[in-house]
């Protein structure tokens, strides 16, 4: 046998080694079936950059027929769906603050007059934060319009007036960067919680914890304290280097955001607590958190608007902590709005991580079988 | 030396540090610990020993509580196991087969660490951590990292950790596997010491001079108990008589020794022959020079005092007769 065919044997020796371990280690296994998959499926869901159904709410202080035919024009379009109803401009605008629509057509009581004198013959009150959202609120601006009395539609510029509230620049950073700080929370919290614990069972150290009087609740909130302040820290430096180099706006109030984040970074060691207890290794742990992660930042909102997405997508995004902590940073990044307006995300994290922890610890035995 | 076992006699009313009855796990279809009786008297040192996956490990961690028995009671420290088992933790010291400190951590960070899972009074912790790392000879090493120390170091490490608290009952897993001759006897002297001091310790192992030195003993195998006792019994009460035979080809004639059924086992050492026969010969040595003269033509035979390897190699592999050497 020549030099040649002695590596070849050696690679090939190699080569069904790897191949036979790799059909040993399921969950290896199944990441190479189920990575393309799952990726398939979330980025043809989340990639839609195609606004469609925005919920919007609508005052109108004219009631006239001219009103009507406009907001039916416009639900027409598709872009916009109306689902609230507000009686003046300050509930409109305590509503988009809250987040309950992303905007608001204002409709005057003079909407005739201003048909007949060429003006924009109504507003829109648009949260500007989400830039996506806006440019798809910015295209109907030109919506042509006629009343149905014209004898043909009237030359105008603009249909609408438009108030851009919280990012009236359309930058994007404004948005990313209070995204950002649920993402990188997601990525640390989860893996760092999830990695700690499988390293005591995998390095042999759980063996001994558990003969000695500690609890198993005692091992969960002991691993989880620490990682709290870790988080809080990666939070002021995302925030902090976010005003001082995007000029990202802090409107809300700093206890307000403190507490959201707290109850964000408690669900994530949640989560990463609940990996833990599932997988065996650091890798599976590893994969595992990869596996959270990708949702989160595609569904969530983060990159693309939430309610570009099919429904299907968004139950998903429902049951992610992170879909819940981005409406609510957003909120009081941006908005300056404060938790009680958040409460439905609000107690939905604080809900997650109790359930979590209950299942958590009972699916740490501290036993071995 | 006196005999503990024997000593206290088995009357029904002593109160023994560990007893089993009949306890037995299954892991699905594999009896890990099958039936086993068990009964370890207070401040001995009591071995199990046997093979890997004889269920030594199985068993102490039934003891301990880690893992619940299929079938069968266990008592400890009059405790029962595993519904009390939460009680039982600051009494029981465990030291691992694996080290299972902290690498990461110093000799001294991972003593505090222990004294303190343990609400050892804080204002005595520090003399116990100094007390115990001058007992276990690491005082110099004790801002060192745990991971950087040698095998012995970590042993002694490991024991000083596992008796911070005093524990009345020990239970050590194999913790010799990783230690040079030497360390392991300077380790069993510290056993020793602890025994007197009251503590019952449990110990597994697979080597022969360590099973020699406890006060009783089990041999295990495939999670059943083939023979028990103190080693000095065990060996007197062999069933089976040992001669060791010199001369040249001793690996055709262990060959040929082995195809007779009054032969129990043969074993080369060095120049001779050991070989096992079964009690039913009266005199071995007469035995073989009449029936078998030819194999044993020109060698030296010698009736030698069987050791406890003979023991363990009598009553277990194909050799296990019946339940062996006790019953």
């Amino acid at each position: 046998m020549n030099a040649f065919s002695q590596s070849l044997q050696r690679i090939g020796a190699i080569v069904f080694k790897e191949l036979r371990q790799l059909t040993r280690d399921r969950p290896t296994f199944g990441m190479i079936v189920m990575v393309p998959l799952i990726q398939l499926l979330l980025f043809g869901f989340a990639i839609n950059t195609n606004v469609r159904d925005l919920p919007v709410g609508v005052v109108d202080l004219s009631h006239t027929q001219t009103a009507r035919a406009l907001i039916s024009d416009l639900a027409a379009t598709q872009v916009v769906s109306f689902t609230e109803t507000y009686q003046t401009p300050r509930q409109a605008e305590d509503a988009i603050r809250r987040g309950h629509v992303h905007a608001v057509l204002i409709i005057p009581e003079d909407i005739g007059q201003r048909l007949q004198d060429q003006r924009p013959i109504a507003q829109w009150l648009i949260d500007g934060s989400d830039t996506m959202v806006s440019n798809a609120l910015l295209a109907l601006q030109q919506m042509p319009f006629a009343s149905g009395f014209e004898a043909q539609p009237i030359a105008r510029k603009n249909t609408f007036e438009i108030a851009l509230f919280f990012n009236p620049e359309r930058r994007s950073a404004i948005n990313i960067v209070p995204g950002l700080v649920a993402i990188v929370l997601t990525m640390t919290m989860v893996m760092f919680t999830s990695a700690a614990l499988v390293r005591e069972r995998e390095r042999g150290n759980l063996e001994l914890l558990i003969t000695t009087p500690v609890r198993s609740s005692e091992i969960m909130i002991g691993k989880i304290v620490p990682y709290i302040f870790v988080g809080l820290i990666q939070v002021s430096i995302i925030l902090g280097l976010g005003h001082v180099i995007f000029d990202v706006p802090i409107n809300g109030r700093l206890d307000q955001l403190v507490l959201g984040v707290f109850a964000f970074i408690s669900a994530s060691l949640t989560l990463g607590l609940l990996v833990s207890t599932i997988a065996k290794t650091q890798l599976q742990a590893m994969q595992l958190t990869v596996f959270l992660l990708i949702p989160s930042i595609l569904l969530s909102g983060f990159m693309f608007p939430y309610e570009g997405m099919p429904e299907a997508a968004q139950w998903i995004a429902e049951a992610l902590p992170a879909t819940h902590f981005i409406r609510m940073v957003r909120a009081i990044v941006l908005r300056g709005a404060t938790l009680e307006d958040l409460q439905p995300d609000l107690w939905w994290l604080i809900g997650f991580t109790i359930l979590g922890v209950i299942a958590a610890a009972s699916r740490f035995k501290k036993r071995l079988d | 030396m006196t005999d503990p076992l024997l000593d206290k006699g088995q009357d029904g009313a002593q109160d023994w540090a560990i007893e089993t009855i009949g306890m037995t796990r299954s892991f699905g279809d594999f009896v890990a610990v099958d039936k086993l009786d068990l009964r370890i008297p207070h401040k001995t040192i009591y071995g199990f020993l046997g093979p890997n996956g004889c269920g030594k490990s199985t068993s102490m961690r039934l003891i301990t509580g880690l893992l619940t028995p299929s079938a069968g009671r266990v008592r400890v420290l009059g405790m029962d196991i595993p519904e009390q088992a939460e009680l039982l933790r600051r009494r029981l010291g465990y030291m691992t087969q694996k080290f299972s400190l902290y690498d990461d951590l110093t000799v001294q960070e991972n003593l505090r660490f222990m004294a303190q899972i343990y609400n050892l009074e804080s204002r005595s912790v520090k003399q116990l951590i100094d007390s115990q790392l001058s007992r276990y000879q690491l005082n110099e090493r004790k801002t060192r990292l745990a991971g950087a120390l040698s095998g012995g170091q970590r042993q002694r490490l490991a024991l000083a950790a596992a008796t911070l608290h005093q524990p009345e009952l020990l239970i050590l897993d194999e913790p010799t596997s990783a230690v040079d001759p030497e360390n392991r006897r300077d380790f069993w002297e510290k056993l020793f010491d602890l025994c007197d001091g009251g503590t019952t310790i449990l110990v597994s192992t697979h080597y022969m001079d360590e099973a020699e030195r406890c006060h009783g003993l089990a041999i295990m195998e495939g999670g059943v108990k083939r023979a028990d006792g103190s080693p000095a019994q065990l060996m007197r009460e062999l069933g089976a008589k040992v001669v060791e035979i010199d001369g040249e080809n001793l690996r055709l004639l262990k060959q040929q020794l082995g195809e007779l059924p009054e032969v129990v086992s043969t074993a080369q050492q060095g120049t001779h022959l050991r070989v096992l026969i079964t009690e039913a010969i009266n005199d071995p040595e007469n035995w073989l020079r009449t029936f078998h003269p030819a194999l044993v033509a020109n060698r030296q035979i010698h009736s030698v005092r069987p050791s406890l390897e003979d023991v363990f190699v009598h009553c277990t592999g194909s050799n296990a007769i019946g339940q062996g050497a006790r019953q």
